[in-house]
């Protein structure tokens, strides 16, 4: 029971870091239709910007959050020039353009950090030092807790903030039909910016979650966090806002039960193949629309 | 069999000889002397990257439908053929040419068998979907061979996790030849009626299928054959590199091998047979001279690869094929279609 508890509060902790990576996949999706295989790799720029901010701060003797806040503006930065250089150029290319480009712009940063960083996996040094916490008998890292906390807060505030403010509901409006919102006085190429800008900055929160329990950054870190977050996406229904959140979720627990009750090593295998599942037995997934091929 | 055919078709084999004897002289003579063992390797790679970006050109360029999961399908073929002749070669002696057959049939059919299991249930879906189930699929061979015990199956000494002791068979005279055979198939594949059909679905699958193509089979057919064509690569690669591991065969290996396809032109035989040993060679050369080259070699490619999507989609060759033969027999069309361009662009 306490091993289940745990693992429960772990696999949380791990769903969340989906959920808000694959919130930034689900809403571009949703605007452009592109994959962005990029976003995976802005919780790596996130992780090295924390990585170098945290040593920064504490020499300052600030508090040592305000690094979230750093990595928060230069992931933002990151996806908004990635969007204006790359993605802004080939829009209505066609999807296979849009596809190819993505793939090249996450190439190009995972190599760029390559090239800047190294190939050495680093060390983030510990945000934040809080006692362990028993929960029913199960001890759970403090820090684990806090940044599972922020990471529901945040999903919270982006829901509201997506349902109730009048820039939120441009967001939704613009995927539902680019022409119409246009008509209605959106600025369409506005909103698909502050999209990525929203998704980039969840991005950093995600890499802060990622940090802070995992410690071990790489330039390489973005691939797998970021097809592993794509496939929460698909599971909850691509494009839909709480689908992310729910298949992010899901995904984590998922894949935690598997690695501690069942083969340690192939916890991966199992992630894919509930995509496959997925895919083929409801590819709308979970909260997704069917939208029927036009002829 | 018609005149102009045959000629075209002897054209062809007299420029294939003509490679091949280029290639006996550099590396079977002293003419390189020291430095002739690492050309030859460079030569090699070049080769088996050749097919395997053909063959994932045949997906992307003519069926319109992206594959990031070839790396996967090459492994398989890497894995099962290295199984078969270290097994073989455990128990008789071959002589290396018939081991290497062996190799290339072994890795062509595992990777087809992979492919036709894959391809019936996923080509149901297409675009970013099947794109992303291909990524998912080379994702569970990685880790079903990180996790499966090699040895217990070949008895040979395994480190960590790599299969070592794989027999050297891949000389560069065979590979050659597989090469040339490998991109005649796939090329006749096009040619053919199924090839047509293929590229009818590509421009108009609601269209094609209702002018009574099986769009299924077609598609099924279409990924089996780039399935094992990946697969011989990967024997070559095997029976030439001896050490298989399988994190090799990851995301970035794929994504590697479309962004050749995409550079080279999608939709252009010429374009890929071109880029992919310029591109798998010739960041080797640079870093032999600058040996930091190695870590920017990525970086560059994606640049690159990210403004030809801004300024030329298409990539270098863009669908268009180069003709040996058309070049030689036909130098009066050649110049009158030259000139009609020219009026075309005034």
């Amino acid at each position: 029971m306490t091993k289940l508890i745990q693992s429960l509060m772990y696999g949380l902790n791990l769903g969340s870091i989906y959920a808000l990576t694959a919130l930034g996949y689900t809403m571009v999706y949703g605007i452009i239709r592109m994959i962005n295989f990029a976003h995976g790799d802005f919780i790596m720029v996130g992780g090295f910007t924390l990585f170098y901010t945290i040593p920064v701060m504490k020499n300052l003797g600030m508090p040592l959050w305000l690094a979230v806040i750093a990595a928060i503006i230069v992931c933002v930065g990151v996806g908004v020039l990635t969007e204006q250089i790359a993605y802004k150029p080939v829009r209505g290319q066609g999807s296979t353009t849009a596809l190819i480009t993505a793939l090249g712009m996450s190439l190009v940063l995972e190599n760029g950090a390559l090239v800047i960083f190294g190939s050495a996996p680093r060390n983030v040094s510990p945000m934040f030092s809080l006692p362990t916490i028993e929960i029913m008998g199960a001890s759970i890292p403090g820090q684990t807790l806090l940044t599972l906390v922020i990471g529901f807060i945040v999903m919270a505030i982006l829901s509201l903030f997506i349902k109730y403010t009048k820039l939120g509901k441009a967001m939704r409006a613009v995927p539902e039909d680019k022409v119409a919102s246009t008509l209605v006085g959106i600025n369409v190429n506005k909103i698909i910016t502050i999209t990525f800008a929203i998704g980039s900055g969840l991005a950093a929160v995600a890499s802060m979650m990622y940090t802070t329990s995992y410690v071990s950054i790489k330039n390489e870190l973005g691939i797998t966090l970021g097809l592993k977050a794509f496939v929460a996406a698909v599971l909850g229904g691509i494009g839909s806002i709480p689908g992310a959140m729910i298949g992010g979720l899901l995904l984590g627990i998922v894949e935690i039960l598997v690695k501690v009750y069942m083969l340690p090593g192939t916890y991966e295998a199992v992630t894919y193949l509930i995509l496959i599942v997925v895919l083929l037995v409801r590819p709308t997934g979970l909260l997704g629309k069917a939208v029927s091929e036009k002829v | 069999m018609p005149k102009i055919i045959r000629k075209k078709l002897l054209i062809n084999i007299i420029a294939v000889v003509m490679m091949f004897l280029l290639l006996c002289i550099l590396f079977d003579t002293e003419l390189l002397g020291r430095k002739a063992a690492y050309f030859n390797g460079l030569v090699t790679i070049g080769m088996f990257y050749t097919i395997i970006v053909c063959s994932l050109n045949l997906l992307t360029g003519y069926m319109g439908e992206f594959s990031l999961g070839h790396a996967g399908f090459m492994s398989i073929g890497a894995y099962a053929s290295a199984i078969g002749t270290t097994l073989i070669s455990n128990r008789t002696e071959l002589p290396d040419i018939v081991l290497y057959i062996i190799a290339i049939i072994i890795g062509g059919m595992a990777a087809a068998i992979v492919g036709v299991l894959v391809g019936i249930p996923a080509l149901r879906l297409s675009g970013d979907y099947l794109c992303i189930v291909t990524v998912a699929v080379a994702e569970i061979v990685r880790v079903i061979l990180s996790n499966v015990g090699i040895e217990e199956i070949t008895g040979n000494a395994t480190f960590g996790k790599s299969f070592a002791g794989i027999a050297r068979v891949s000389d560069y005279h065979y590979v050659f030849i597989t090469m040339i055979i490998c991109i005649a198939v796939m090329y006749s594949y096009i040619r053919s009626r199924y090839g047509r059909a293929l590229i009818s679905i590509r421009e108009d699958r609601i269209a094609a299928a209702a002018s009574g193509i099986n769009v299924t089979k077609t598609k099924v057919l279409t990924f089996t054959i780039s399935a094992a064509f990946a697969g011989v690569a990967g024997a070559i690669y095997a029976h030439y590199i001896t050490t298989l591991v399988p994190t090799y065969f990851n995301f970035s290996k794929s994504s590697e091998f479309l962004a050749i396809v995409i550079l080279g032109g999608s939709g252009s035989m010429t374009g890929s047979i071109i880029a992919a040993p310029i591109l798998s060679a010739l960041p080797q050369l640079i870093s032999y001279v600058f040996p930091d080259f190695a870590s920017y070699r990525m970086l560059i490619y994606a640049v690159v690869l990210v403004v030809v999507m801004i300024f030329k989609p298409t990539g270098l060759f863009g669908g268009k094929e180069f003709s040996l033969s058309d070049l030689i027999l036909k130098p009066k069309s050649k110049k009158t279609q030259v000139l009609s361009q020219k009026v075309n662009q005034e």
